[in-house]
C-alpha cells in the first residue's frame, strides 16, 4: 500500500454503504493510520445515492473528500457510471455484479465482480453483500493487517447488535477466499 | 493517554462541551448539524443538565442568554440560515457582556442556499452576527481533535472577557469521522462570575443583566470599555498554524475545511520544488495579524483559499497592506475544492512570478 489510500464507496441508500466505509475506517484506526470517513449526506441518502470517502493514511490527511478513488466499491449501475472514470489508472473496481450486469470498458484498472448480493442471500447473510466486497478488498489491495480487520470489525458493530458480527465475520471470509 | 475513538465531528464537539461542563443547551435541528442537538438530547439528561430542543432558533438564543445570565456555562447550536436568526439575541448577549458558546456548522447560502458543507459565514461571524458595535471570540477547527478542544477554550476565553464565542466549524468537518482523543476528565475550574443573576440571599447587592441605555453618553462609555476588553482580545488571544512558511515565496492563507485541502496542495508543490507555506487562522476573530506579518520577509504572493466567493481574504489585504499582491480562490455553494484545483493556482502563481 502508498503512503495514502482513497476509498471510494458508492451504491444505494440501505445497502450498508456507510457501514462499510466504518468498518475499513475502524480497521485502518487499528493499524494507528490516519483516518477519515466522509459521508454524503442529506435528501439524496433517502432511497437514492449513497456514497461515503474513507481514506487511510501514513500521514495526516488533507481533503476527506474522495474525488479520484484508488479503490472504487460500485453496488449499483448509477454508481459506477458515475465514479468509474474517476478511479486513478492502476486502481481497483469492486462490482456487485448481481446487481450491475455492466462491464467495465477500462483497461487501465483491476476490476473484480463479484456476485455478492446474490451470494449473500443464499448464505443467509442478507445486507452483509458490501461486506462481502470489503473482504474481497481486503485480499487484494491489503489496505490493514489481518489482525486489525478482525478488531475493526469488532468494534464497528456495537454491543447491542453483537448478532450481527458472525454474519459480518462470515461475509468478510466468502470475500478473502473469492 | 485516553483510546483514540472514530467520531463525527458534531457528536465530538457535543461530548466535549458536555466534559468541559457545559450542563444548559438549547437547539433547534438543521442540517448538517442536527447530530449536536441528538447527541445532547440523548446524554445530557443522564448528565443532570438540560436539553431544551425550543420553538425555534430564536427562542434557543435567549434560552442561552437567560442561562448564562444565571452564571452556568450554556450553548446552542445550528447551521446557517438558523444561526441568522439568531442574531438578534446574540447581540443581546454582546451587549449585556455575556459569555455564552455558539455553534455555526456552515451550510451554502445566502438564504437556504444548500445543505453542503460551505464557508460563507465568514463576514457573519467576524464582522456582525447582528446589530450594533460588537464582536464575538471566533475559533475555526480543521480537524475533528479541533472540534473537541476548541469547545474548553471558546468558553474560557468567553468567561474570562465576557464576550459571545463563536466556533465556525461546516458540513464537511460536521459531518465526518476522524479519529479523536478527549482529555483526561479533570475538575474544570469555571471562573467566578460575581456578575451572574443566581440569587444574592441578601447578602450582596442586586445584579442585574441589561443591555438598554438610554443615555448616550451612557452607552457610549459602556460600548468603550468593551472595546478596551477587544484590544486585549486582540493583543492576547490571536491564534494560528504555520505551516511549512519558514522560507515561502507563495503563502496561503486558509482556514477550517479548506485549510485542509489546501495543505495537500502545498504537499505536492513542494515535492515539484515550489516554496509554498501556509498561515491556517485558528481565531478568525481576533484576526492572527501577527501570524500573516511574519511572513512577510519571504513572501512574494498570497493566495487566500476559501469556500466562499472571497471574505477572509478582505482581512489579509488589510494586514498585508498592499505591500504584496493577494489573490484569492475559492469554490461556494456547497462545493469543496479539490486539491488539484488549489495546485493549479498554486503553479500558476510560481509560473507567473519565479
Amino acid at each position: 500500500m502508498s503512503k495514502t489510500l482513497n476509498v471510494l464507496l458508492a451504491g444505494f441508500g440501505g445497502q450498508g454503504i456507510l457501514f462499510a466505509g466504518k468498518t475499513i475506517a475502524y480497521s485502518g484506526l487499528m493499524d494507528n493510520k490516519e483516518i477519515s470517513w466522509l459521508p454524503s449526506y442529506g435528501p439524496e441518502m433517502r432511497g437514492g445515492t449513497c456514497n461515503c470517502s474513507v481514506v487511510i493514511s501514513e500521514e495526516s490527511i488533507g481533503s476527506p473528500l474522495v474525488t479520484q478513488p484508488d479503490v472504487l466499491i460500485a453496488m449499483n449501475l448509477p454508481s459506477l457510471d458515475k465514479f468509474v472514470d474517476a478511479v486513478v489508472p492502476g486502481g481497483t473496481i469492486l462490482v456487485d455484479s448481481s446487481m450491475i450486469s455492466k462491464k467495465v470498458e477500462r483497461t487501465d484498472v483491476n476490476v473484480y465482480y463479484i456476485d455478492a448480493t446474490k451470494i449473500a442471500d443464499e448464505r443467509g447473510l442478507k445486507g452483509c453483500a458490501i461486506i462481502i466486497l470489503v473482504g474481497k478488498m481486503f485480499k487484494e489491495v491489503g489496505f490493514c493487517t489481518k489482525e486489525a480487520l478482525d478488531k475493526g470489525i469488532q468494534k464497528v458493530i456495537p454491543a447491542k447488535k453483537a448478532a450481527m458480527l458472525g454474519l459480518n465475520q462470515e461475509a468478510l471470509k466468502i470475500g478473502m477466499e473469492s | 493517554m485516553a483510546e483514540k475513538v472514530l467520531m463525527k465531528g458534531n457528536e465530538a464537539l457535543a461530548e466535549a462541551a458536555i466534559q468541559c461542563g457545559c450542563k444548559h443547551y438549547f437547539g433547534y435541528p438543521i442540517t448538517p448539524q442536527t447530530e449536536i442537538a441528538a447527541y445532547m438530547s440523548k446524554r445530557l439528561p443522564k448528565e443532570g443538565g438540560v436539553f431544551l430542543q425550543a420553538e425555534s432558533e430564536v427562542a434557543a438564543i435567549n434560552m442561552v442568554l437567560g442561562a448564562t445570565a444565571a452564571g452556568v456555562r450554556s450553548m446552542t447550536s445550528s447551521s446557517s440560515p438558523g444561526v441568522s436568526l439568531k442574531s438578534e439575541g446574540v447581540s443581546y448577549i454582546a451587549g449585556s457582556d455575556l459569555p455564552a458558546l455558539i455553534i455555526n456548522v456552515q451550510r451554502g447560502g445566502p438564504g437556504l442556499g444548500g445543505i453542503q458543507p460551505s464557508q460563507s459565514d465568514y463576514w457573519q461571524a467576524t464582522k456582525a452576527l447582528g446589530h450594533g458595535d460588537f464582536q464575538m471570540f471566533v475559533l475555526a477547527p480543521s480537524t475533528i481533535q479541533e472540534m473537541v478542544d476548541f469547545v474548553p477554550l471558546a468558553f474560557e476565553v468567553g468567561e474570562k472577557y465576557r464576550v459571545p464565542s463563536m466556533i465556525l466549524s461546516d458540513g464537511m468537518l460536521g459531518q465526518m469521522m476522524e479519529p479523536v482523543e478527549f482529555p483526561e476528565k479533570k475538575d474544570t475550574a469555571i471562573a467566578e462570575k460575581p456578575w451572574a443573576t443566581n440569587g444574592h440571599q441578601n447578602k450582596r447587592p442586586k445584579n442585574i443583566v441589561n443591555s438598554l441605555y438610554i443615555e448616550p453618553e451612557v452607552l457610549e462609555n459602556l460600548v468603550k470599555e468593551r472595546y478596551e476588553r477587544y484590544e486585549k482580545i486582540k493583543a492576547e488571544e490571536q491564534r494560528a498554524e504555520e505551516f511549512m512558511t519558514e522560507d515561502a515565496e507563495i503563502v496561503i492563507v486558509a482556514f477550517g475545511a479548506s485549510s485542509r485541502v489546501a495543505r495537500s496542495a502545498i504537499k505536492t508543490a513542494r515535492e515539484e520544488g515550489i516554496k509554498v507555506g501556509m498561515v491556517r487562522p485558528i481565531t478568525l476573530w481576533p484576526f492572527p495579524e501577527k501570524a500573516i506579518e511574519k511572513t512577510i520577509p519571504t513572501a512574494k504572493k498570497y493566495l487566500c483559499v476559501e469556500m466562499n466567493m472571497g471574505q477572509m481574504v478582505d482581512d489579509v489585504r488589510l494586514v498585508v497592506n498592499g505591500r504584496k499582491p493577494v489573490e484569492f480562490f475559492g469554490r461556494t455553494g456547497g462545493v469543496i475544492p479539490t486539491p488539484a484545483e488549489v495546485l493549479d493556482q498554486i503553479r500558476a502563481l510560481a509560473g507567473k512570478e519565479m
